[in-house]
């Protein structure tokens, strides 16, 4: 029978090449790509606001041009107050969530690892449900009290599960696998519960579970963005660590890298980032599960040009993924950001359907 | 004894895991330029012995030197410019080509900052071709034999430029052709760039008629350290592995069957019966 399977067989006898792109090819696309996902975020919507008003808006206020004045008051207010904070806050969560899930497929070895994956996304969810459960009900407050449970949730439940990890002075990746798979089961069951109690409650949770960048705002971005910009660089700086993990743990060490330190640093890291973008953002899937695969087929491994050109595509395609999300009518993004991302990694598994040997 | 000339010297050492010491007091000095084999049954000390040298185990008592300098003192990048260690098979997590996972062995002189530059990249191309692997550049690492994935690491140790290499288990999973192939690049290694060869091994056979000199590790200690001829006679094989050499069947290579026959025909592959 001449199945796909005997055709990639052949394939591999004859041996293909990898394809691979040149980083600068990629990061120019990706800007370009940005670029155009700011002004259509910022353009688009009930009220359409021109491309050249949208540039001229923008110009205005961040560069203090003086142009003549084509469009109106309300508009401004639109742009500035409105949309431009939620496509901005998309974009940074977009690529915090790519460097975070990264940074965790390669601390941890593992292709299936996302930035969720140590318990953040259950630890944030309880700390939000929490929060909506306390009865305070000052609205502007309870907002910073629900971001400020879910950061404390998140990496609450990391260091929780690096302790609990710790047996016998050194951690193994899988136990560390397996124990975030655990306590994250545990968390859950607490979120159940308190979803449960919530009563009327409950679509305040459930709209946080799924993801959502409705409640953004300048004061929003101006917490996220130092957290995830200097975090990001940081773990930037430390590519070489990342890399030296390709061939292992042991294998790292002898070629040069203080792995357990290095693991400890960029853990921290991470679930930093990752803590950040859920507190203000909700739980979005599959961006830092996704983007990073895709980077990689493009470039290769090397954390050095996956992890910036990771920040530019999950910036522009979780921004894309909230134009849609809000055009539609305000469903959740992070149902938009699964109904692209699960199809799509079904076709990356196909696509590479080996061992992982070497 | 000569001291300036040794660039491995172990001093009374001994280590393990937990309170639990597995090499006991081991005295070894290996001159630059020489290259020799470390065998003993299972459970030996070897891989505990190759931790040790390589710093990923701190030992209990005794000192290692590396080129004159306590290893103890040594960073992790200064360990990795001196000694690359080449495993028994590694995993990628990910696709990778041959030469991305070749560019990894100049880690060591990476600047974090700054990364690779074009002296590495020349120098990552130079290890490729000396294993032989040009053929196979650009190729996915994941998808070639196991006999090319161990070149693939041996040529991740030449990128090393380091002066000792150590192979742990270097042709356990190879053919006999893939066996002689990895033994004699090492031969080569050794004669013309003048690095120091350690290969951890558990084929005897093909330990003492490639290696000049064999060390035999049994129950953590050093039992004997010489040329094949001396360190592996009759007595030593009977009470280190517990087999009778006059069980090792003589020659026939083709008797070995297929996969079975990664490992060629030794006394070792009785050890389990007679043990």
């Amino acid at each position: 029978m001449a199945t796909r399977r005997d055709a990639m067989a052949v394939q591999a006898v004859i041996g293909l090449p990898l394809p691979r792109r040149r980083p600068t090819v990629v990061a120019v696309a990706g800007i370009v790509g940005l670029v155009v996902a700011l002004l259509a975020g910022v353009g688009l919507g009930s009220v359409a606001v021109a491309p050249g008003d949208t540039i001229g808006i923008l110009a205005h206020r961040l560069l203090g041009l003086n142009l003549a004045q084509t469009w109106t008051p309300q508009a401004e207010t639109i742009v500035w107050d409105l949309r431009l904070p939620r496509v901005l806050e998309a974009m940074v969560v977009g690529a915090g969530l790519a460097v975070a899930g990264t940074t965790f497929q390669g601390l941890l070895r593992n292709p299936l690892a996302d930035p969720y994956v140590l318990g953040t996304a259950s630890g944030a969810a309880l700390g939000a449900a929490i929060a909506v459960l306390i009865p305070i009900r000052i609205v502007f407050l309870e907002f910073g009290l629900l971001q400020g449970l879910a950061f404390v949730g998140a990496l609450g439940s990391v260091t929780v599960v690096y302790r609990l990890a710790r047996v016998g002075g050194g951690t193994q990746m899988t136990s560390l696998l397996l124990t975030g798979y655990a306590f994250g089961s545990l968390l859950a069951a607490g979120l159940a519960m308190a979803m449960y109690l919530s009563g009327a409650a409950l679509r305040q949770i459930f709209a946080y579970l799924l993801g959502s960048f409705e409640s953004a705002s300048w004061a929003n971005l101006g917490g996220l963005l130092p957290i995830v910009l200097i975090a990001s660089l940081l773990v930037l700086a430390r590519a070489r660590s990342l890399n030296g993990l390709l061939l292992g743990e042991d294998a790292a060490a002898h070629l040069g890298i203080d792995v357990r330190r290095e693991r400890a640093i960029l853990l921290a890291l991470a679930s930093l980032i990752t803590a950040a973008c859920v507190a203000v953002s909700g739980l979005i899937g599959f961006i830092g599960l996704v983007i990073p695969h895709v980077v990689r087929l493009v470039v290769g491994p090397n954390a050095r040009f996956v992890l910036p050109l990771s920040a530019l595509i999950g910036a522009g395609l979780l921004a894309v993924a909230d134009i849609f999300a809000r055009s539609v009518g305000e469903i959740p993004v992070g149902v938009v950001t699964a109904a692209i991302g699960a199809p799509f990694f079904l076709f990356l598994l196909r696509r590479t359907q080996r061992g992982y040997e070497l | 004894m000569s001291g300036d000339d040794a660039v491995l010297e172990l001093a009374g050492v001994s280590g393990g895991y937990g309170r639990r010491d597995v090499v006991h007091d081991v005295d070894l000095r290996v001159r630059a330029g020489e290259r020799l084999a470390i065998v003993g049954p299972n459970g030996a000390g070897k891989s505990t012995l190759l931790r040790l040298v390589t710093g990923l185990l701190a030992p209990t008592a005794g000192e290692i030197r590396v080129g004159g300098t306590r290893l103890a003192s040594l960073s992790r990048d200064a360990i990795a410019r001196r000694i690359a260690v080449v495993p028994q098979l590694a995993s990628l997590p990910f696709s990778a080509r041959v030469e991305e996972v070749v560019a990894l062995g100049r880690l060591p002189y990476e600047d974090p900052l700054r990364g690779p530059g074009p002296a590495d990249r020349a120098i990552v191309s130079a290890a490729i071709d000396r294993v032989g692997l040009g053929r196979l550049i650009g190729r996915d690492a994941r998808e070639l034999s196991l006999g090319e994935r161990q070149l693939v690491l041996l040529a991740v140790a030449v990128a090393q430029a380091a002066a000792i290499v150590i192979l742990d288990e270097p042709t356990v999973h190879l053919d006999i052709r893939h066996q002689v192939e990895v033994m004699d690049l090492l031969a080569d290694l050794n004669e013309r760039d003048g690095r120091t060869i350690i290969a951890v091994l558990h084929d005897l056979h093909l330990a003492a008629r490639t290696l000049p000199r064999i060390v035999v590790l049994d129950g953590g200690r050093v039992v004997a350290d010489g040329p094949p001829a001396e360190a592996l006679d009759a007595d030593r094989i009977r009470d280190v592995f517990g087999v009778d050499p006059a069980v090792m069947p003589e020659g026939p290579w083709s008797h070995a069957p297929g996969a079975a026959g990664a490992q060629s025909p030794d006394i070792t592959s009785t050890t389990g019966a007679a043990r």
